[in-house]
Order: structure tokens, then sequence, then C-alpha cells
């Protein structure tokens, strides 16, 4: 029973998986090795795919990967596996969490953690910023410092520090209309 | 838990609302912050922007992808199992309905100069939302000298280093307890 297997494999995936989507790719990869459902490229289109399209990354991936294996059920059975265990573990620690909130190592660990959280999410933005502002390859191969920069994206993250930051009117927009303008930027302007 | 927050209706409104936030997410459970900041925070206040930082850190350490993890969460808090159960629904459910699409007619999407330009834009603009995000949580995140140090160094290490999130999760709630104890806390 394919679909079975799908949801047990995509369950483990998301046992196991910690982190964000990017998390489940060595997981994907071990799935293709053990069960041949799909090859190492066929994979690796899927993750361009799970990246360029809305939706959290791991779930994106999960339903491509189920549907390329067993069609459109399939998705949808991978895409329930990977999301159980979080539903199963979160629900009994949000239930915890409740009741020990007020007591004073709960609140004396989470002192610790918010710096960290927020840490962890600089991090993770840098690792975008590096992608998307700064382009090592041409730096390392030419040894010019104006090659480390993309500048039109540096253009047009300035534009968009003063809109979404000072601009009274214009910062209080909908994010996603960034996004979506960003996007008609990028293709206008050959990114 | 009141009536009006398991009614129906309300799981509904739970469900719809992740689903927004499912759909306005690209890339992994970072890009989904500004969103979940706005939808969640400011317009439904569901949720305090401290809450959303804490299921963040939480989700690091447990089973499953962030995104899911914080759905769970705020779902749960608001409506029970049921809003749980809800809420992880509606923020996967953009990505069963847009990949279903895109992986029975596109296989090639990917490659497409057109998306490949797109989201060259979208990844600057994700960076500067998720640059502005970390601003408006700050002052909620960091309170003290020692808070500033515990950033500095879970931010340079996660940048140069390939350790798992959980281990900095762990190390640092228990400097959070040894802190406290010790008095440092506040200064």
């Amino acid at each position: 029973m394919i679909y079975l297997r799908l949801f047990f494999e995509f369950f483990k995936t998301g046992l196991f998986a910690v982190g964000g989507g990017l998390a489940t790719v060595p997981f994907l990869y071990d799935m293709a090795d053990r069960t041949g459902w799909f090859t190492h490229s066929a994979l690796a289109d899927m993750i361009a795919v799970s990246e360029s399209t809305p939706g959290a990354m791991g779930a994106n991936m999960a339903t491509y990967v189920g549907y390329t294996t067993a069609g459109l059920l399939g998705g949808v059975v991978a895409t329930l596996g990977l999301i159980m265990p979080s539903l199963i573990v979160i629900m009994i620690i949000a239930k915890v969490l409740e009741k020990f909130r007020r007591n004073k190592y709960v609140d004396a660990g989470f002192y610790g953690l918010r710096p960290c959280s927020l840490g962890l999410i600089a991090a993770a933005g840098f690792l975008i910023f590096r992608l998307a502002l700064l382009d090592l390859d041409a730096y390392y191969a030419s040894g010019a410092v104006g090659d480390l920069f993309h500048w039109k994206a540096w253009l047009l993250a300035a534009v968009l520090m003063i809109l979404t930051n000072l601009v009274p009117k214009i910062k209080k927009i909908h994010p996603v209309f960034f996004i979506l303008a960003s996007a008609a930027v990028g293709i206008v302007f050959a990114f | 838990m009141n009536e009006e927050r398991t009614s129906l209706r309300f799981l509904c409104r739970l469900f719809g609302a992740f689903a927004k936030v499912g759909a306005m997410t690209f890339g992994g459970g970072y890009a989904m912050l500004p969103i979940l900041q706005r939808e969640i925070v400011e317009d439904r206040h569901w949720a305090t922007d401290e809450e959303l930082m804490d299921y963040y850190a939480v989700g690091q350490c447990t089973p499953g992808i962030i995104a899911v993890n914080t759905a769970t969460f705020i779902g749960q808090k608001k409506a029970g199992i049921a809003g749980g159960i809800t809420a992880t629904l509606g923020v996967v459910f953009p990505s069963i309905v847009i990949i279903l699409l895109i992986a029975s007619v596109l296989t090639r999407f990917a490659d497409a100069p057109v998306v490949q330009h797109a989201f060259a834009g979208i990844r600057v603009c994700v960076c500067v939302l998720v640059f502005n995000a970390v601003v408006k949580l700050w002052k909620g995140a960091i309170k003290d000298k020692a808070g500033l140090c515990i950033f500095a160094i879970v931010f340079v290490l996660s940048v140069f280093l390939d350790v798992s999130p959980i281990v900095y999760v762990v190390v640092t709630a228990a400097a959070g307890i040894l802190l406290t104890q010790m008095g440092v806390r506040g200064k």
C-alpha cells in the first residue's frame, strides 16, 4: 500500500527533521536511496520548485514528492504525514507550557531563549542576504571588490528599506505587496 | 476556553488566516515571520511578539518544520486541539494546492528565467522584511547586556558553524536560568 508507506516515510521525516524546511532535505535524499521512488536529480528539481513557490518549503516538498510518487492523493497523504508529529508534539508542549508559564525557572529559561531565537532568525536573514545581495563567486574569480555586490539588488534593498521604515503611509502596507513588487522588479530588471 | 472560540466559525477564521499566511510565505519558516507579525499579531491580536519568539524558539528544537510548529502553537492557544489541527491544515493548504497545480502542469517551472528573476527580487525583499522583523522584535527580546551577548554569540556561531539549532536553544535556556540565579539578569 503505497499511501501508507508514503505517510509513514513522511511521518518519520517530520519527526526527525528539526528546524526550517531545508532540514527535511537530507531525509528526502535518504528516502530516494532507500525506496527508489524518485532520483536525486528529480529531487533537486523539486527543491528548486519548492523554494520558488508560495508556501512553507517543507510542506511544498512533501506535496511534490508525494505527488511524484503516487499522484494527487500521494501529495496530500505525504503532507499530512509530515505535519502529524508536529501536531502531536506541539500540542503536548503547548499544554505543559501553559501550565508552567509562571514557574520561575521556565520564565528564566525564556529570558535566555528569546535573544537566542532572535539570533537564529537574524542568522537566517544573513544567509538570505549573502545569497541575494552578494556575489561571492564573481568576487573570488576577479578579486575586484566591485564584483562582490549585486548592485541592482542593493538599490532595490535600499528603496525597500526606505519605503518599509520611513514613508508614513506606505510602511503600513501589507508585506506581501512589497514581495510581489520585488518579484516584478526582478523580472523587469533581470536580476 | 469560551464558546465563541471553539465555534465552527472561529475555526473557519483560523483556517483562513493560516491559509493566507501559508500562501504569502516564500521560502522557509523565517520568511513567514514578517507575515505572521502582520496577520496574527498586528491585525488579529491572536499572539504577541514575545509569544511569537517563544514559539520560534521552541519550534526550533521540537520535531517538525518551524512553519507548521508555529501554526500548531497559535491554533492550540486560541482554540485547543481542534484549533491546533485547523491552523496547521490551513498553513499547508496553499502548498498542497499550488504544488499539485505546478507539478501537474509545469515540471520545468523553476528553470524558467522569468521565475528565477522574480525570485532573485523576492529574496531581496524577504531579506529586508526579516531585517525589519528583527528590529521590531529587538526590544522584547533583548532586555540587558547578557541578552545582547547571547544574541551576538548565537548569531555569529550560527552564521559560521553548522551546528544544530537545538544546541543553541538548550544552552541558552540553561544560561537564562543560570544568569537569573546569579543575579546578572536585568543589568
